[in-house]
């Protein structure tokens, strides 16, 4: 609906230019289609009207620039106030000196505590931890179940035992201590802001894990509600973040902004999907351009370049089936391997090609990769796509540019040809799933907190076709729902 | 009890902005930025408040309404006129009926069914439930649950089964077994997933195929909800075609009143409420008592 806000605000703004400042009427009608866009975003009435406030007094004060236009101005002010209350940095979490590090979570029925749980279980399992799950939800039909299950799947212990919940918590802690676990997450029932009895019950559980975090758990399509919530459960439980789920949904999370607001904590975590590791570190920027319907454009960069590298990847799967595989292909997918781990894990579950990789992946340190590398780049073009063209006399001009020996290039020139040969023999097989299943917790694309297996190369985004939305004038990309990422390659590169 | 009766304590949690205006005896601007004001605060929405406002400012000028109390109560009579005379029954004409129950993540679909499959037993009917939500961890136990609470019966297929299919057979085996009912729950999803809502309008085809035919697609909408509501409402209809939206966590202090926008743009009548997490939680949507929790915010 609001898109288009900054061509909204430009129609508004059109004859300003020229004038120093903006007027007093045309800063009014801007801030009432503000209003408008926040409220239908979800943020909560009272936090849009402080907004309106800071923005007309900024609006009012600053020199127009020569850069922006008027209403591209506008927008660079909406979004940094947007992004000032949403806080700056990333939150970090640092651990207890004496362990274990507790970590509680609560919110209301269904906002995702139980999944988040998990996700926060792997997140510290990926950082080397060692968390124990602990069960305090006894109140709905097979919550305990439910974390198990989850839990089994990332190979955490669960405790949990049948009473109330509150003995429950204590009884994890203990159970922690016991197992020498240095991560404690409690995953509680949900409950409403008014349940008093409820409340008391989860700050009793609070009292007796006297959590070194305690997260909301905040379902990011709630309305205007969210504050009256937050603010409730900040009483009782003196929370320090906000965990935001189902951002996969195309909701804009303005009950996030204000809750953010009024409760004053950051927002730590995002929750992008059902699935154990979508769980990202929470990005304000992010937030702020969703809430005014202005497109991610945060993620939208960092989709096209997934979708780039990915297509990268593919074409080069493609030559490799074909047997067109060239060097640098070579070069480049010994680098996305490294990055991956250990090598035989992945490359081993080829078929036929176990020896092979044991050959390569025997000397595949840091070390050797590097040489391969300068002895990949001191060939020609030609010899990097077709290496038979490499005879005795090349050979040891390769081995000299790259300050190696002829004998370690005959043998890469060697292994990279028995390689290719298996390969073109196995050619033909490659389709892959995409769809929900038992698959889809082990798409293996993320590990644990969001690393990046395939490395981070310059940006090859195509910029022209990524013109950000509303900032740059040309609004090819303007239109698009936060919903859209996750769908594929972005949809501007026509 | 009823649904009024059920809020009390959710009322009596928020603000006093409708006492205002009626604590006035005249009806100017603030008279009807408050008005605005307590609409948005019950996820009514920009445009379905301005709406409503249109008109009841109309009917104000038009019967010389100059009193706070008064304007209060023609807003109160918009609304509800507007809710009133929608048929909100379900369906029960085929043999077996199937019910497919739709919606995001932890709305409270499994919840509902629990509950709205023990109404129909108590009724006299005999009811299956369908675990059509084979992604969720433990979403069949929890299911498997309510039917025992429910006295319901549950058909099941394996984890990571396809859901079309453990509703097909949940059909056949409730035709088989002479029975009324077909309760389906579905797993939550986001509607931005395309191969999911294609997923969803799959359960729906195919459950049309076997011994019953779907007589009823409700849609569960979380009172909690903002203005996404609307736009999942619209999407869920686009792939499966919704007959009627349950309303749950009414019992909290979230108003719902993205509902309204629900049922006005989209004709979509709410048919049920959810008012708790027990098994009796579960009532008709009434349209008068949902206006009065909507508006009777600390008054
Ligand atoms: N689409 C989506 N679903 C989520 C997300 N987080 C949790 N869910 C789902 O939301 C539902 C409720 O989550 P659960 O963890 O059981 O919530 P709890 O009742 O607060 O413990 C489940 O179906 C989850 O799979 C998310 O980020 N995106
Ligand atoms: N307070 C309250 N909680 C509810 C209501 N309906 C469902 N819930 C809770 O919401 C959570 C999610 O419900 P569930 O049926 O699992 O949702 P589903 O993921 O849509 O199947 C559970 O904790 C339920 O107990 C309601 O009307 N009021
Ligand atoms: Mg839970
Ligand atoms: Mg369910």
């Amino acid at each position: 609906m609001f898109e288009n806000l900054t061509n909204r605000f430009e129609g508004i703004l059109r004859n300003i230019r020229g004038k120093g400042r903006l007027g007093a009427d045309e800063v009014e009608e801007v801030l009432r289609e503000i209003r408008v866009a926040l409220l239908d975003a979800d943020v909560h009435l009272g936090v849009v009207r402080t907004l309106q406030d800071r923005i007309r007094e900024r609006a009012l004060g600053e020199e127009l620039s020569g850069v922006l236009n008027p209403g591209q101005q506008v927008v660079r002010i909406v979004l940094e106030e947007l992004t000032g209350i949403l806080g700056g940095a990333t939150m970090p979490i640092t651990f207890a000196s004496k362990p274990p590090t507790v970590v509680l979570l609560a919110g209301l029925q269904g906002s995702g505590k139980t999944t988040a749980s998990a996700k926060l279980a792997l997140w510290f399992k990926a950082k080397g931890r060692n968390p124990l799950l602990v069960g305090a939800d006894l109140a709905r039909p097979a919550a305990v179940e439910q974390l198990r299950t989850l839990a089994e799947r990332i190979d955490v212990p669960v405790f949990s035992q049948p009473g109330d919940p509150v003995s429950v918590a204590a009884a994890g802690l203990v159970e922690a201590r016991r197992l020498g676990r240095d991560v404690l997450i409690c995953d509680t029932a949900g409950r409403l802001a008014i349940d008093d009895h409820l409340m008391a019950e989860v700050a009793r559980i609070a009292g007796v894990l006297e959590p070194h975090y305690t997260f909301f758990v905040l379902d990011a399509m709630t309305g205007q509600d969210a504050v009256n919530v937050a603010g409730a459960f900040h009483q009782r439980l003196e929370l320090d973040a906000v965990v935001l789920t189902k951002l996969d949904g195309d909701a804009r999370g303005g009950a996030a902004l204000s809750v953010s607001q009024v409760v004053g904590r950051p927002i730590a975590f995002a929750s992008t999907g059902e699935a154990l590791e979508d769980l990202e570190p929470f990005h304000p920027g992010r937030l702020a351009s969703r809430i005014l319907g202005m497109g991610d454009i945060e993620t939208l960069i960092e989709k096209a370049e997934e979708a780039f590298e990915a297509e990268q990847a593919e074409a080069a799967a493609a030559r490799m089936l074909e047997g067109t595989f060239t060097l640098d292909d070579f070069l480049e997918q010994l680098r996305q391997i490294r990055s991956m781990g250990p090598v035989g894990d992945v490359m081993q579950m080829v078929p036929g090609m176990g020896q092979q990789v044991r050959d390569v992946e025997a000397e595949l340190d840091e070390h050797r990769i590097n040489r391969i590398e300068g002895i990949i780049h001191s060939m020609t073009p030609d010899e990097r796509t077709d290496p038979d063209v490499i005879d005795g006399s090349r050979r040891a001009r390769i081995a000299a540019g790259s300050g190696t020996q002829v004998s370690e290039v005959s043998r890469l020139v060697r292994q990279f040809r028995e390689m290719r040969t298996v390969m073109k023999q196995m050619g033909g097989s490659g389709s892959k799933g995409r769809g929900r299943g038992p698959k889809r917790g082990r798409k293996g694309k993320r590990q644990g907190g969001g690393g990046r297996t395939t490395p981070r190369g310059p940006v090859k985004v195509p910029k022209e076709g990524l013109a950000l939305p509303g900032l740059g004038g040309d609004d090819r990309v303007g239109g698009l729902d936060p919903g859209v990422f996750g769908r594929g390659p972005p949809r501007s590169q026509g | 009890m009823s649904l009024r009766t059920r809020l009390g304590s959710a009322r009596e949690a928020l603000g006093t902005r409708l006492a205002d205006v009626r604590g006035r005896d005249e009806v100017d601007a603030a008279t009807w930025d408050k008005l605005e004001e307590a609409l948005i605060l019950a996820d009514v929405g920009v445009a379905t408040s301005t709406a409503l406002l249109a008109r009841v400012r109309e009917r104000a000028g038009a019967d010389g309404v100059s009193d706070g109390a008064d304007v209060v109560d023609l807003l109160k009579a918009e609304i509800i006129g507007r809710l009133d005379g929608v048929d909100r029954s379900l369906s029960e004409r085929s043999s077996p009926s199937v019910w497919l129950f739709v919606g995001v993540n932890g709305v409270g679909k499994t919840t509902t069914i629990g509950r709205l499959g023990h109404l129909r037993v108590s009724a006299g009917r005999s009811v299956v439930f369908a675990a059509g939500d084979t992604y969720r961890a433990a979403a069949v136990d929890q299911l498997v649950l309510w039917a025992g609470r429910a006295g319901a019966t549950v058909v099941r297929g394996a984890e990571g089964a396809d859901p079309s299919s453990v509703v097909f057979d949940a059909i056949e085996h409730a035709a088989a077994q002479g029975a009324d009912l077909v309760l389906a729950d579905t797993a939550g999803r986001v509607h931005t997933r395309r191969n999911l809502m294609d997923e969803l309008a799959k359960v729906r085809r195919v459950a049309e195929k076997g011994a019953g035919s779907v007589t009823e697609t409700l849609l569960v909408l979380d009172a909690t909800t903002g203005q996404n509501g609307l736009v999942q409402a619209r999407q869920f209809t686009e792939a499966a075609d919704v007959t009627g939206l349950v309303l749950t966590k009414l019992d909290g202090s979230a108003r719902g009143g993205i509902v309204l926008a629900v049922e006005g743009e989209l004709g979509i009548p709410v048919k049920f409420v959810g008012v708790g997490e027990g098994l009796d939680d579960l009532v008709p949507f009434d349209p008068g008592d949902f206006v009065e929790a909507l508006f009777e915010m600390g008054e």
